[in-house]
């Protein structure tokens, strides 16, 4: 079986967010991007069944600037056959993306497609669904067990409640939770490696798929900030501010 | 035109849920409907139609339904989307689940998790953690979105009485089905809409250890909560995570206990009323948000702090 995995370039988790003084974003220059989370969690599971020898082939897609082919580097480094660029250097939404991940995966025709359940930059959480829903598969979203049988895959979710298992047929999209599994530190040998893997690089045009924008940025501005408060001496003081400062108690 | 807001149940009680995405709804002109699809989800109905505000509950009760599954609803959904401009649920992982298959499926974009309500089209939400709110409008005919339960208050679970009208529904897709649950069971309030939360992170160090911040909980009547850090150690499940990628909350006091404040974390708490922080390091970026700071070990305050509430008179058991 072939696995699809689809991947986003994303800030770094770690980088301090800071909203531009036009509001017309957030700062991107200089600022270190990489993997979006999810997305690497994403490519570990799906290396993980071809090592296993459940999957074939791993082939990971994204869709972005000419920059995020550094980002298809990271996950073939991590183990991924090969990789597809869809070079798209405006803003791409979430619908415009599962709208291109269908091209491919039609091309392609994968028994499952992986993503992360979001990206930590817009944190629309919507890509994978949108996917599903256009194929016409099934969905398991926010995956922290992937057990895959004959024809069809038993998924554990990570819900409001707690877990929910369901079956779904393949091929299906699943998203991933963070406890899917902790992503390996590519070594410096599969780093090299990666280099020389094949990346297929055309345009959204090219494709043939329609990714204008269906929402405007008007602006984007700083959250209200929080003042950093008192610190209180022992716990009897803290409990008395508590009670008759904050009269939360 | 009218709203429709999608309920979110276990097909017996309505969640609470579902009435702050009735508030957003009833920010729109025209009336404001709910589809309750469930299986034997008669109370479920019954109890919709109670809601203040709702004009009128479209109950469609098919087995296909009584999970919840995505595949089953969204066809559902798109079949009544003819009548609507808004089709809203809650950002749970429920309305997260399902209202994107629904987007998709009727050619719109979904605008997610939103805080504020500018106009028809135009809506205020946080991006990047928190650290960016976008103002963003929807060109769309239809909008589909989901609401961020602690930006809308709840609709009033009395005062309405609205028609109930049965619908038939394309019924089982047969792309997936229900195994099985594993929910968590406690006697606390629910994360979401606890008025106290205290919360440990990885300073807890295991999960046994969580019992004292169960001790100080109980006595507040308050819900436990969890940085990611503890959750991905095992300390405790995955519904106790609060921040970026788990539960938004908002309660009136936010307790974190060895939680170092990490921007994730800070995405799904800082909008609490009140934040206390107990923490022995005194750098912790959670101090930089907290209303009041204990620099303190957690093994020596938590205890006091259970004492100090019996002291007071403060413990509500």
């Amino acid at each position: 079986m072939k696995v699809l995995v689809g991947i986003k370039r994303t800030i770094d988790a770690n980088v301090k967010v800071r909203v531009k003084a036009d509001e017309s974003g957030v700062e991107t220059a200089n600022v270190k991007m990489t993997i979006n989370p999810f997305c690497e969690i994403a490519v570990e599971e799906a290396v993980r069944m071809k090592e296993a020898g459940i999957a074939e082939e791993v082939v990971v897609v994204t869709a972005g600037p000419e920059e995020a082919r550094q980002t298809l580097m990271t996950a073939l480094a991590i183990g991924a056959d090969r990789a597809v660029h869809v070079v798209a250097e405006q803003d791409i939404q979430p619908l415009a993306v599962a709208k291109v991940l269908k091209a491919v995966i039609e091309q392609e025709s994968p028994g499952l497609v992986i993503l992360g359940k979001q990206a930590i930059d817009d944190d629309s959480n919507q890509t994978g669904q949108m996917l599903a829903a256009l194929l016409g598969w099934p969905q398991a979203t926010f995956a922290s067990k992937i057990t895959l049988g004959e024809g069809e895959a038993e998924v554990t979710r990570e819900i409001d409640g707690g877990l929910e298992t369901l079956t779904v047929k393949l091929p299906a999209v699943v998203t991933t939770d963070l406890r899917l599994n902790e992503p390996r530190y590519a070594s410096l040998p599969n780093i090299m490696k990666a280099k020389k893997k094949p990346i297929d690089a055309k345009t959204v045009e090219e494709w043939g798929v329609d990714a204008a924008p269906r929402i405007e940025v008007l602006n984007v501005k700083s959250p209200g900030k929080r003042e950093a408060g008192v610190i209180v001496e022992n716990v009897a003081e803290l409990v008395d501010k508590l009670q008759n400062e904050a009269k939360v108690l | 035109m009218a709203s429709l807001v999608v309920a979110e149940h276990d097909n017996i009680e309505l969640k609470r849920a579902t009435l702050h995405a009735v508030t957003a709804a009833s920010q729109f002109e025209g009336e404001v409907h709910i589809l309750v699809a469930g299986a034997d989800s008669a109370a479920v109905a019954a109890a919709a139609a109670q809601v203040a505000g709702v004009t009128k509950v479209l109950h469609a009760d098919d087995p296909a339904y009584g999970h919840g599954l995505a595949e089953n609803l969204a066809p559902l959904i798109v079949g009544l989307a003819e009548g609507y401009d808004h089709l809203l649920a809650c950002a749970t992982t429920f309305g997260k689940n399902t209202m994107p298959r629904v987007a998709a499926l009727l050619d719109v974009a979904q605008i997610s998790e939103i805080s504020a309500i500018v106009s028809a089209d135009t809506f205020v939400r946080p991006t990047y953690a928190g650290n960016a709110m976008a103002t963003v409008k929807s060109n769309d005919a239809r909008k589909v979105i989901t609401v961020r339960a602690t930006a809308f208050d709840a609709a009033a679970e009395e005062g309405g009485s609205a028609a109930v009208e049965a619908i038939d529904g394309p019924g089982d897709q047969g792309l997936s089905r229900f195994e099985r649950h594993e929910l968590s069971v406690s006697e606390r309030p629910e994360l979401t809409s606890a008025d106290i939360v205290v919360s440990g992170g990885r300073g807890m160090q295991s999960g046994e250890n969580f019992s004292l911040v169960e001790a100080v909980a109980d006595r507040l009547g308050a819900a436990v909560g969890a940085s990611r850090a503890a959750v991905d150690a095992g300390y405790v499940p995955n519904d106790y995570q609060v921040g970026q990628t788990g539960k938004v909350v908002a309660p009136n006091l936010y307790v974190a206990v060895g939680i170092s404040g990490a921007i994730q974390h800070l995405a799904g708490m800082k909008d609490s009323k009140v934040i206390v922080a107990i923490n022995k390091d005194e750098e912790a970026p959670i101090f930089q948000i907290a209303d009041y700071g204990l620099v303190a070990d957690l093994f020596k305050a938590l205890p006091e702090l259970a004492e100090e509430l019996d002291k007071q008179n403060i413990s509500k058991n």
